[in-house]
């Protein structure tokens, strides 16, 4: 416990830090996700192309990814930038098919009624067909958040500070104590950004609570003999 | 595209053939870390999947795993594993090998029991009305129902190992990520980006084979177009774990 | 014959399904058990193959008590069909059929032929034997799996709602189809429907279901319509009003039977009240 606690300070530091590279990738991503989980969802030909380039994008290792983008990008390799667009990438990867699939489940039934009392297309999709994909879209969210805040860690190895640096220093020095707090806090910030999603989610969608507060009960009764 | 040329011709020159660091071997190398450590994993976690599926039980702490696992950092995971367990090359290779396995396993284990989980349950409700015993119910029904995903479980995995197996080189485990940690200290942008690509294309192809298994794993009647007839959906919640494809790599 | 005795289902969130259930179910006849959702009538079924076991009391088949057989080899021994078909999807139709002879030993090419004996029994073409149920009508479906309810040829056959998910014209070619097979083969059937039309033109005993599997009454369809034992049966079946409510009315042109609401329903042959 002695290096943690003679370190309070350069540990907090990096967390701030870590969390201020954590939530750039997070929200941009979401915000591109939407349009493009709306082409995904609405035409089965953009739907082929943007779910396999998503699926393709998804796969290549984050590492390879920071060395790959730079010069496609014409962007230093050691730098920020490089690791937030990275970032973005797999957050909108794994956004953008949330985002279609959430749409998909919206109760057709809904959308009819929607159109049928006079919603027009730009206002149905934000009053109606969006706030009801709403827990889906949440959902994508929450696994693109955490993923994020995790692989922020690996920028330390093209020199880009976070509590990433706990893991590499503390390994240069053999010190035990210093890898778990980085891995710890990491955990802990995801777990935090995690939460505050849930919460967000609540807030906005209120219907979402109250409508899972009884579960319902099992069509089959009876346990298996 | 002058630096793509030079990866390219990086890449394919002779002397990747020779040398301490031949690309033969260090793919060898990759890929042994990657299919070993999802066996071992796949050997822990399908038994325990199946069980979690087929009978319920442990559910939450499966889902709660496999949440918490996305927030474990791997590389930071690595390291941890390497200063606990590594000093002769021996162990630091145990030491990796039981990180690889630990990330694999939440993959897996969600595609396993979500597999099993998504099957309608009024078809398992038949499967016992009509005599199978739970074991037959499991083999005949649960487990090629959901085969499909539970590929999907062991291809996600494999692509975090393949990601994970990357940083190995950090830690002087050999792998194609070497030559990154190589190149970085000495700025060789063609090194570095040549094995960059190699590392992408392995991931794509692991990728696409597996997409391909798991196409002629949906069992056949099953592809001849059901859907349009599933009326109540399983009262189980369905596959809430489900897309094990969205676990995050190191 | 199977008779329950004083049995009792309290689920454990603690709802009472069942309580102290008395019933004869003849043999060779068809029973139907008829009430609305909640009355109890699947959990009633699913006890006599052992899907759910009664808390209490007893339920004999023939004399000996269910409780002392194996599940298992109790619900080979038992046909069930159940609403949506129940069918595997990934098996196809002939292997659907031949599941429990399988599951039983039968060699397969023994079993196969049974089948394929089966489907013209319950009026399937045999071509669609190597057909997966995906591929298969509604209706199909639920010949199929009428077929494999028949297949280990079990004195008992069980049907949840079989034809609930089937659209009416078929329905009532089904309807016609279970009347047929069990002049046939002469089966004990029991019949779970929340449809009193399709209880009554089914069953040779109707058992009306009240919430908690209380029974409101037991008899023929004759029996019940001509004296039901109260106003929930009444009720129900629609004897005091709509198109079960008639009465004579002498018009112009005749005397024809008429609904509460006055439309016609029919007239009445052969009586002396026919113009």
């Amino acid at each position: 416990m002695t290096w943690i606690i003679n370190n309070l300070d350069l540990i907090w530091g990096l967390t701030l830090e870590h969390i201020r590279l954590s939530i750039p990738p997070i929200v941009i991503g979401f915000l591109i996700s939407i349009p493009l989980g709306w082409l995904a969802y609405r035409f089965k030909l953009t739907r082929g192309i943007l779910l396999t380039l998503a699926g393709l994008l998804y796969t290549i290792p984050s590492l390879a990814l920071f060395v790959i983008l730079p010069p496609l990008l014409g962007i230093s390799f050691l730098s920020e930038l490089n690791i937030t667009i990275a970032l973005t990438l797999y957050a909108v990867a794994i956004m953008a098919r949330s985002v279609a699939d959430a749409l998909a489940s919206v109760d057709p039934a809904i959308r009819q009624s929607a159109t049928a009392v006079g919603f027009g297309g730009w206002r149905r999709f934000w009053t109606v067909d969006f706030p009801l994909a709403g827990p889906v879209v949440l959902a994508g969210l929450r696994v693109a958040a955490v993923s994020t805040v995790s692989l922020v860690t690996v920028g330390i190895l093209i020199g880009v500070q976070s509590l990433g640096y706990l893991f590499t220093n503390g390994f240069q020095r053999r010190i035990l104590e210093e890898i778990f707090a980085g891995v710890v806090m990491t955990v802990i910030v995801a777990l935090l950004i995690d939460r505050a999603l849930v919460l967000l989610g609540r807030m906005l969608m209120p219907w979402t609570t109250v409508a899972k507060q009884k579960a319902p009960a099992p069509a089959l009764e009876g346990a298996p003999a | 595209m002058n630096f793509l040329i030079e990866a390219v011709q990086w890449l394919f020159s002779p002397e990747r053939l020779e040398g301490s660091n031949p690309i033969p071997l260090r793919l060898e190398e990759h890929l042994f870390y990657t299919f070993f450590s999802v066996i071992v994993a796949a050997l822990i976690a399908i038994p325990l999947g199946f069980y979690i599926g087929h009978t319920g039980k442990g559910r939450d702490f499966a889902v709660g795993l496999s949440g918490a696992a996305r927030a474990l950092p791997s590389f930071g995971l690595i390291l941890l594993l390497v200063l606990l367990i590594g000093v002769t090359q021996v162990q630091l290779q145990l030491a990796a090998i039981t990180a690889f396995v630990l990330l694999a396993i939440p993959s897996i284990l969600a595609g396993a029991y979500a597999g099993i989980e998504a099957v309608d349950r009024r078809v398992i409700d038949a499967a016992r009305a009509v005599g199978m015993t739970e074991w037959q119910i499991l083999w005949k029904v649960e487990v090629p129902l959901g085969l499909p995903l539970l590929i999907g479980g062991l291809r996600a995995a494999t692509l975090q190992v393949v990601a994970t197996a990357t940083l190995a080189a950090y830690v002087g485990l050999g792998g194609l990520g070497i030559y990154i940690f190589r190149g970085l200290p000495l700025q060789r942008y063609d090194e570095m980006l040549g094995s960059a690509l190699l590392i992408a294309a392995l991931a794509l192809v692991l990728d696409g084979i597996f997409a391909l298994i798991q196409q002629f794993a949906v069992p056949r009647g099953v592809s001849a177009g059901r859907a349009k007839d599933v009326r109540t959906s399983s009262t189980r919640r369905r596959a809430v774990a489900a897309k094990p494809a969205q676990e995050r790599r190191g | 014959m199977i008779e329950f005795r004083a049995v009792t289902k309290r689920f454990p969130d603690g709802t009472v399904a069942v309580e102290d259930f008395n019933l004869v179910i003849p043999s060779r006849k068809i029973t139907v058990f008829v009430g609305s959702s909640g009355s109890g009538k699947t959990t009633l079924l699913r006890m006599i193959n052992r899907m759910v076991d009664p808390t209490d009391g007893d339920i004999e088949i023939d004399g000996d008590s269910i409780m002392s057989k194996e599940p298992v080899a109790l619900r080979r021994s038992i046909g069930y069909v159940m609403q949506n078909s129940g069918l595997l999807p990934h098996f196809k139709v002939i292997d659907n059929v031949t599941t429990v002879p399988m599951l039983n030993g039968v060699p397969k090419k023994q079993a196969r032929e049974q089948a394929l004996e089966l489907l013209d029994t319950v009026g399937l073409s045999r071509s669609i034997a190597d057909r997966y149920p995906s591929q298969l009508s509604g209706g199909q479906q639920q010949r199929v799996g009428v077929a494999r309810g028949l297949a280990a040829n079990p004195n008992i056959l069980l049907m949840d709602e079989p034809f609930g998910a089937v659209d009416p014209i078929v329905r009532a070619e089904l309807q016609q189809e279970t009347i047929r097979l069990q002049h046939e083969l002469d089966k004990t059937i029991v019949f779970v429907t929340h449809d009193i039309d399709e209880a009554f033109l089914l069953g040779d005993q109707v058992v009306i279901l009240e919430k908690g599997a209380k029974i409101a009454q037991v008899g023929s369809p004759n029996e019940i319509m001509a004296a039901p034992a109260s106003d929930f049966v009444a009720n129900f079946i629609g004897t005091d009003r709509g198109k079960r409510a008639l009465t004579l009315k002498k018009t112009e042109a005749g005397t024809i039977l008429v609904d509460s609401e006055g439309r016609g329903a029919g007239v009445l042959v052969g009586g002396s009240e026919s113009a």
